[in-house]
């Protein structure tokens, strides 16, 4: 904590900060100094002790993130399969803004937006970046535009960056009948590090979010994401995790269902090996009548590697009507790794419909004997069954080209 | 006021209480009170040693606070840990000598302690206050070699088994209510079910709070020996008291191989007026421990009353092949809080275990299905199935589900279940249709509901169990 304390300094000296900001900062610097890096003794970090792991993985974290040079985009790591809109991250850095296929004015990005929240958060994680981001950026989509192209958000970092803290945060409006697809995209050459984003989503009457977030190449940084979703009536979001690369990463994901009929849908994927640690947590509030949600989430491990999804329907008494489901699925592929689960329920309203399920174990031993029997070997019969298993879960995308990239970027035939 | 307490004993019918003169130790919790219960039961040595190292343990440790029902701080030193009817300071030595008061208070109960009355063949231990008042058929069980007698007389009769047992699966070490009782456990039964032998009746434990301001902390021990098999029942009731009573209670099983142990409960405790005012604090711990290969204990809980229910029969399946298996029915009502439900330890291999919780909340009430299954990296080639169920009524009570799913073991499959919903109108329109009213047709809904774990009842306390559904339901449907 001796480093946070220094660099936070830095921060508050090198920044050109309103009297305002700067109390917020300190706020929230005192309230993670208090409480430190979350460890397993909070009930929410029960099975992932991020503590332990940044102590282990990182050891001494530095907090100040100094931008010295602009650093250059790297052509490789652009998507060129898909046309799309971009933002570009390096270190922690906004070093291009690209919304060329869209209308003009319809699109509005602001990086110079003040960064203060009207209440304390009770997440140390969201403290520190309160206290360590320089002012957050704002993504407006106006009234009654439906974004042409996707977005895709590069998260990268240079090869020479190592125990650096990286935190930034971004707030999302959507206006009426308006829509956003997302992609956020984790490219990373630096290594050691821990990275912690923040999303803030806010949904008008009858605006659709699209976000998939995908961590599929190898890296070893230590990865936060948090999507906080504030929907109003009609509205859906829809958020997909493949969550494979990083050495670890825990996607948190908070939607208030506020306003009648508005939707959530939450799909992940976990394909985890090599003593990774990742972990989903999901927490749905209906608060209105008729609103609905949907999760499903899938776990193929393999050596030492471990997954957790945390999931949790709340549902209000005024909240009637409420369609709720849960749905999470493991394969253990070794004797090694772990599957943990806490998929929770808390209903205060009778007239509901809501359930979970969860099921864990090996892959079944019959079916591979089918399949060998008509001739696949033991490796194509393995490979066959556990596709067919994770494809179901890309096959809930709802956006037809995104869907094709990310079974491309899986290393997914078409034919699934 | 008499008309008026009349009144409420129809809703609770076990609310009097009996007026007998009582014999209690000093109020509060120190070390001298532990000496006190020590002496007065003439323990030996290494029990009182072993009560005042779990008191020095209480002493630092803190009350848990994660559970969904928040209560106020209970002042410990404002209890009387010891309370027993004053005619027992010498322990008659048959039933001719008992209190007839004492007698009077049982067959109000239902459970007539005059052995020859007794038809169908349960041997009864009944607790009263913090003492084991009487227990009967004995004889019969003594020519099996069953030894089935209160946890004082256990101590005093049978020191090696309580020494080598006691503790083994609820370590004084343990959270803050187990280690309280370790402390200040008053009685309780024993059982010890030798090698080989079917326990030939049901045996039961009849618990009975009737002092004010006393906390009730018995202590069962069951010991099932290489191949045989017990059947064991508990119940228990309390007086109507304005006050909140505390009840924690420890239970440990142990089941060596081969041998079966299954328990069931009958919970009905004073669950406190329709304002929420009294009634227990039913914190029980209660672990089996299935240390033998083949073994198997099964938990079965009816929980209808209590103020609030924290409590969760556990099963530790270190055996190969062992089996652990949980049918709980939990109904809360008013305002009635239940945080219940079970663990299942796998660290055997081939080791087995079910959960079938059924949860049912009207009223204000709050229920909390919690459960654990965990099974290790050496446990291969075991399973779970877990379903809980739960059913609202109204939209002022709740219903929760926290499983924690642990799955260390790629051969081993856990599977798990969840729903909750309410009674559809039109499974009451078709009752009704056929001439039920409302209140039989949800009674009639609610035992379809709960019939997975009714079965699992020995009969005599099915039949019991199912009118309490129906009774603790009264009321909540409009």
């Amino acid at each position: 904590m001796e480093n946070f304390k220094t660099d936070f300094e830095k921060v508050l000296k090198n920044n050109n900060l309103s009297e305002k900001e700067v109390a917020f900062k300190n706020l929230n610097a005192k309230e993670f100094s208090s409480h430190g890096f979350p460890n397993r003794k909070d009930e929410d970090w029960k099975f992932s002790d991020i503590n332990q792991i940044i102590k282990k993985e990182i050891g001494e974290l530095n907090f100040y993130n100094e931008q010295l040079k602009k650093s250059e985009i790297d052509k490789d790591i652009l998507l060129n399969e898909i046309e799309h809109n971009k933002l570009f991250f390096i270190n922690g850095q906004l070093v291009h803004i690209d919304f060329n296929s869209e209308d003009k004015g319809k699109i509005e990005f602001l990086d110079n937006q003040n960064n203060i929240d009207e209440q304390l958060a009770d997440n140390s994680l969201i403290n520190l970046n309160n206290a360590l981001s320089n002012k957050s950026y704002k993504l407006l989509v106006k009234k009654n535009y439906q974004i042409k192209k996707p977005l895709i958000i590069y998260h990268t970092t240079n090869s020479e960056l190592t125990s650096q803290n990286i935190n930034f945060k971004i707030n999302f409006e959507l206006e009426e009948n308006s829509s956003l697809k997302l992609i956020d995209l984790v490219k990373d050459k630096g290594n050691k590090n821990f990275i912690n984003i923040f999303y803030n989503f806010s949904l008008e009457k009858n605006s659709i979010l699209k976000n998939y977030k995908i961590d599929q190449f190898e890296n070893d940084n230590i990865r936060y994401m948090f999507n906080n979703i504030k929907q109003s009536s009609n509205s859906v979001s829809e958020t997909f995790y493949l969550s494979k690369g990083s050495t670890f990463s825990k996607n948190e994901i908070f939607c208030d269902l506020k306003g009648e009929h508005s939707s959530a849908f939450v799909n992940g994927i976990f394909s985890l090996n090599k003593s990774k640690h990742h972990e989903i947590k999901a927490k749905i509030n209906h608060l209105v009548e008729n609103t609905k949600s949907y999760q499903l989430v899938k776990s193929v491990l393999e050596n030492k590697s471990r997954s957790v999804y945390q999931g949790k329907i709340y549902v209000d008494s005024k909240a009637q009507k409420t369609d709720g489901y849960q749905l999470s699925k493991a394969i253990l592929v070794d004797e090694t790794t772990e599957f943990n689960a806490k998929p929770e329920l808390e209903i205060y309203a009778d007239d509901v419909k809501c359930s979970h399920g969860s099921a864990s174990g090996s892959l079944d031993e019959n079916s591979i004997f089918y399949l060998m029997s008509r001739g696949l070997s033991y490796k194509e019969a393995r490979e066959l069954l556990i596709n067919g298993f994770l494809v179901e879960v890309i096959n809930q995308i709802t956006d037809e080209p995104i869907k094709k990239l990310i079974k491309n970027l899986y290393g997914l035939k078409n034919e699934y | 006021m008499r008309e008026k307490e009349l009144e409420k004993l129809k809703d609770y019918k076990y609310g009097f209480s009996t007026d007998i003169e009582n014999f209690k130790a000093p109020k509060g919790l120190n070390e001298d009170v532990i000496k006190f219960i020590s002496n007065i039961k003439k323990e030996p040595k290494w029990l009182l040693d072993w009560r005042l190292k779990a008191y020095n343990r209480v002493k630092v440790l803190k009350e848990p606070n994660w559970q969904k029902p928040k209560y106020p701080k209970i002042d410990y030193q404002d209890l009387y840990y010891y309370s027993a009817p004053k005619s027992f300071k010498e322990k008659p030595n048959s039933l001719d000598e008992l209190d007839p008061k004492l007698i009077e208070t049982y067959n109000k109960l239902g459970i007539p302690l005059n052995e020859q009355k007794r038809l169908n063949g349960i041997a009864v231990d009944a607790v009263f206050d913090s003492v084991s008042v009487a227990t009967t058929f004995k004889d019969t069980l003594t020519e099996k070699g069953i030894i089935f007698c209160s946890i004082s007389e256990a101590i005093q009769k049978h020191p090696d088994l309580v020494k080598k047992y006691l503790g083994s699966v609820i370590p004084i070490t343990d959270h803050y209510f187990a280690t309280l009782n370790s402390a200040v456990f008053t009685d309780g039964s024993f059982v010890y079910i030798p090698p080989g032998v079917r326990c030939p009746m049901e045996l039961s434990t009849y618990f009975r709070i009737n002092a004010s301001d006393t906390g009730q902390f018995e202590r069962t021990l069951i010991i099932a020996d290489k191949g045989s098999y017990v059947s064991y029942l508990e119940g228990c009731t309390a007086p109507m008291r304005d006050e909140n009573q505390l009840h924690a209670a420890n239970v440990e099983l142990i089941a060596l191989d081969d041998a079966e142990i299954k328990y069931s409960t009958v919970q009905n405790w004073y669950p406190g007026d329709k304002d929420g005012k009294g009634g227990i604090y039913n914190f029980v711990t209660k672990r089996g421990l299935c240390k033998g290969k083949n073994s198997k204990i099964s938990w079965t809980q009816v929980e209808t009353g209590s103020a609030i229910t924290w409590k969760y029969p556990s099963c530790i399946l270190q055996g190969d092949n062992s089996v652990g298996e949980f049918y709980s029915i939990a109904i809360t009502n008013n305002h009635q809080k239940a945080d219940t439900g079970t663990k299942m330890i796998h660290l055997g291999k081939n080791t087995k275990s079910k959960i079938i919780s059924k949860g049912i909340s009207a009223g204000f009430s709050d229920m909390t299905y919690r459960g654990l299954v965990d099974i290790s990296p050496k446990s291969s080639n075991s399973s779970n199935y877990t379903q809980c169920d739960s059913l609202l009524m109204g939209n002022k009570c709740g219903a929760h589900t926290i499983p924690y799913i642990k799955n260390k073991n790629a051969n081993s499959n856990i599977a798990h279940e969840a729903t909750t919903s309410k009674i559809s109108d039109e499974q009451l329109h078709y009752c009704q249709q056929r001439g039920l009213n409302s209140e039989e047709a949800v009674s009639l809904i609610v035992n379809g509901f709960c019939k997975e774990v009714l079965q699992q009842l020995p009969m005599e306390f099915a039949v019991e169990a199912q009118k309490l559904v129906g009774i603790s339901l009264e009321g909540s449907v409009g």
